[in-house]
């Protein structure tokens, strides 16, 4: 179900990745005040964008989970938060590089866009903590549905906040590529591109792996004949196949008495 | 011709600033890597449970695991 076109998403992917780092080392010219190591931008920026714009869809497919109750909207919702998440950590690790090539400093507290990224990257950090300390698996998903729109809101706040801020030590990108030199803009949008399309792979990667482990676990139950055990401590996200099956298993257990 | 064709290409200026933008990207892909090779570790998971779901299909006359009090597998969590 997830695993449909998984093949041509990665093929796509690795193109795309190839052609931006081409296109980075090979084809951007060099930052006048910088140099070569403006370079981190095609991979950090994209990064941010893409982790933030992850919370915010997490935040979106967690109100698709409450509207309809199915749990696989909150599956969704939980793989691109924790998605999201990775995408964060590797740009505060290429965001702190570049900031001690450029001023110096691993990190720079006074720094208004830094600080409200570690703020959101801190707030989601709470997530998974938040999601398996509830043991009822209905409360599990609309806690963390609830907890996933509340804070994919307040991401655009704090980015929107951090704009109107007067304090612009950090370079601006979003919405003024038009800034930049052609080629540097193109560059900069082929590496989004490719990482757009590195994020939706893996999510649809992680989607596939928790699916079939679920389909796994429905063929195991109903090997193991303990169809009656329904979904005891079956989790919210799990896709719905696992349950349907087990129920469908219990059923025809129940018609031949076994 | 390909040789050829990457001798054409300009040198890349690693002075300096080379080593933070090998450390930034080096540090990216390690991610991933790290993160496929989980995915890849849980794959390996999920296999051997269908072998073994295999095997236990392929033997007609037994009694199902568990019916006789045995150790029945508990479901798990999707999101482990």
């Amino acid at each position: 179900m997830y695993g449909k076109g998984l093949r041509a998403l990665s093929i796509s992917t690795v193109v795309a990745i190839t052609v931006a780092l081409g296109l980075v080392f090979f084809y951007a010219p060099l930052e006048a005040e910088q140099g070569f190591l403006q370079k981190i931008f095609y991979v950090h920026v994209p990064l941010a964008i893409i982790a933030l714009c992850g919370f915010v869809l997490g935040g979106l497919l967690a109100i698709q989970h409450l509207r309809t109750r199915d749990p696989r909207w909150d599956m969704r919702s939980y793989v691109v938060i924790h998605m999201s998440l990775i995408f964060a950590v590797a740009t505060l690790i290429t965001g702190s590089i570049w900031a001690k090539g450029s001023w110096g400093h691993w990190w720079v507290w006074s720094e208004p866009t830094l600080v409200s990224f570690l703020i959101v990257f801190l707030l989601y950090a709470t997530y998974q903590p938040l999601r398996f300390a509830i043991e009822d698996p209905e409360r599990q998903a609309r806690y963390a549905s609830v907890f996933a729109i509340t804070a994919g809101a307040f991401v655009p706040m704090n980015f929107i906040a951090v704009r109107l801020s007067t304090a612009y030590l950090h370079p601006r990108v979003l919405g003024s590529t038009s800034n930049l030199p052609a080629p540097m803009a193109f560059t900069f949008l082929v590496s989004l591109l490719a990482f757009a399309l590195l994020f939706a792979t893996l999510c649809k990667y992680e989607l596939t792996a928790k699916h079939t482990r679920a389909q796994v676990r429905a063929l195991r139950r109903r090997l193991a004949g303990d169809a009656f055990e329904g979904p005891r401590r079956q989790r919210s996200a799990a896709p719905a196949l696992g349950h349907h099956a087990t129920i469908a298993t219990a059923r025809a257990s129940s018609r031949t008495g076994v | 011709m390909l040789a050829a064709a990457v001798a054409e290409l300009p040198a890349l200026p690693l002075h300096t600033a080379g080593k933070y933008v090998a450390g930034a990207y080096i540090v990216l892909f390690a991610i991933v890597l790290i993160y496929v090779a989980i995915m890849a570790i849980r794959l390996g998971r999920i296999e051997q449970e269908l072998g073994e779901l295999l095997e236990l299909s392929e033997r007609p006359s037994a009694p199902p695991v568990g019916s006789q009090g045995g150790d029945v597998p508990q479901p798990e969590s999707t999101l482990a």
